[in-house]
């Protein structure tokens, strides 16, 4: 008897369990509105990535064309795969001391896992992410940025 | 080649409500029988009537076919939350036509070592199978190709006629895959054929009869999954789960596991021959439906609420061809909704399911539902 008790409660609970499931699913059918495919080349115009998207590494300018990178080096060093290579130089301030600044910070794209290690250690908060994403270039060269715009400078105040 | 519904049911003749007189393609039929028989001689009107009859269902089955597949696609995608396909046309629905188009340009690659003939023959018995099926469903009054008195043994018999091209398949592929794949089959359809018979065989038992036309015409007055109370909608359910496996469909895709198996018994074919296959599946899966809908559902006939009178008025001015479709493909969408929901079955939860627990029930439920006939408790 409770053998036969047994197989029914079985059969019974195995087919809500499946209805449970169905709900699931019956429920996004009839909610178009729990879409999450966006209708990516057309949309284009209005796409907006999220906050923490790492779309690639920039350095901020203000209006002024001054940037925080202070030339460290600590990004260079952090970085796993030889992206960043900061060439900096030294330079005579007006009061006459000697100071190293930043001559170009190179970037290679093509080379970047996008791990963060260069924005999250960066001393100043000189770097950080951009939300572009489309990478697609023509010559292999265009994925070598320098990220210090020209005639750059460092902003004053950081050191 | 004619339907004779009218002859069958000569006491009912006289009290035709107008709706049946509208919507009735016996006429239709009937006419164009006379004018062919005025204008050549009976064998040949037999032949051309063939002929018209099997253009049609060709046509028929190509369309539904093609929108089986995009709607299959949409409602997984839907039940996903996912768009699909919306490239090809508003809504992509010229996707499935393009795709058409593409496998009738793929080659056709021969394969060294398979059985030629074999391999050449097995997707024809697939979609000769379903196509004999096909025959014997009627889609409206008078739209009904052959309505033998044994219709439901005949359908029982010629759709499980497809395994044979599925088994043909596997082993005249020379691959190791497409055997294993074409043997679970075998076992997967020979024990779900066993629930779809005795399922079907509940309903027999209330109708009294197995003629399709005979089935239809009982259901006047309220469909046999309301009449036939508990015992003929656990028939229904139990219905629907052995059809879905026997159509290879998930979550029963064990002939066809691509993740494993490589898509079994298709792996080998390529081009018009692996549409073949893909049609076939798609069109048996419209054949289940479309008996379900018959048996159960009612098939053409409207939807009836005893004495509400304007209600089924209303109801009456749907064409039966309406119907019918409607109910189809409320099983189709039914079976798509198992498939995108339900995990997979391994092989031997598969047949414990049949004959530990769905065979076990059918037999109980066939008992019950001789009871309630003998009885006269149904409605």
């Amino acid at each position: 008897m409770r053998s036969i008790i047994n197989y029914l409660s079985e059969i019974v609970s195995g087919v809500w369990s499946l209805m449970k499931g169905m709900k699931v699913t019956g429920s996004y059918f009839f909610r178009p509105g729990t879409i999450v495919t966006q209708k990516y080349p057309n949309n284009r115009k209005d796409l907006v990535m999220f906050d923490r998207f790492k779309g690639e590494v920039i350095m901020p300018h203000n209006e002024n064309n001054e940037h925080k990178c202070t030339g460290c080096g600590i990004c260079e060093i952090n970085c796993p795969n030889g992206t960043i290579e900061v060439i900096s130089k030294t330079i005579v301030t007006e009061d006459g001391k000697k100071k190293r600044v930043i001559d170009k910070h190179i970037y290679r794209l093509g080379m970047c896992t996008f791990c963060a290690l260069c924005v999250k250690t960066c001393p100043s908060n000189a770097l950080a992410f951009s939300q572009k994403f489309e990478h697609a270039v023509f010559n292999r060269e265009l994925l070598i940025k320098q990220l210090n715009k020209p005639g750059s400078q460092i902003m004053k105040g950081v050191e | 080649m004619l339907p004779d519904i009218v002859e069958n049911n000569s006491i009912t003749v006289q009290s035709e409500p107008t709706w049946r007189v509208i919507y009735d393609f016996t006429g239709l039929t009937r006419w164009i029988d006379m004018s062919l028989h005025n204008a050549m001689s009976p064998f040949w009107t037999t032949v051309t009537e063939m002929l018209i009859i099997g253009v049609l269902i060709l046509v028929f089955y190509a369309i539904v076919g093609l929108f089986l597949v995009y709607a299959e696609r949409k409602v997984c995608a839907f039940m996903q939350n996912r768009l699909g396909p919306n490239r090809v046309g508003p809504f992509g629905i010229f996707q499935t036509i393009a795709d058409l188009i593409k496998l009738l340009f793929v080659e056709l690659i021969p394969i060294s070592n398979a059985d030629k003939f074999l391999f050449n023959l097995a997707p024809f018995i697939v979609i000769i199978a379903s196509f004999m099926a096909i025959a014997a469903i009627p889609f409206a009054l008078g739209l009904h190709a052959i309505d033998l008195n044994i219709g439901i043994l005949y359908v029982i018999a010629v759709s499980s006629m497809g395994v044979i091209g599925v088994l043909l398949a596997g082993w005249s592929s020379n691959n190791k895959y497409s055997l294993i794949g074409a043997i679970r089959s075998g076992a997967q359809i020979v024990s779900y054929e066993l629930s779809v018979g005795l399922a079907l065989i509940t309903v027999v038992i209330l109708a009294g009869s197995m003629q399709l036309s005979v089935i239809v015409e009982s259901q006047r007055e309220g469909w046999f999954i309301f009449r036939g109370h508990i015992p003929a909608f656990i028939a229904f359910i139990i219905y629907l789960i052995s059809s879905t496996a026997e159509t290879n469909r998930g979550p029963f895709d064990l002939a066809e596991a691509e993740s494993e198996l490589t898509a079994v018994y298709d792996t080998e074919y390529s081009g018009i021959k692996f549409a073949f296959f893909f049609l076939a599946e798609y069109m048996n899966m419209f054949i289940v439906a479309s008996i379900a809908a018959t048996v159960f559902l009612g098939g053409w006939m409207p939807f009836h609420v005893a004495s509400w009178d304007g209600f089924n008025h209303v109801m009456d001015f749907i064409p039966p061809f309406i119907w019918y479709l409607g109910k189809t493909a409320f099983v189709i969408f039914m079976m798509m909704w198992f498939k995108w929901t339900f995990p997979r079955l391994r092989i031997d939860q598969l047949l414990t399911l049949e004959w530990k627990y769905l065979l076990p029930v059918n037999l109980v439920n066939v008992l019950i539902m001789a009871f309630i006939v003998l009885m006269g408790w149904h409605f």
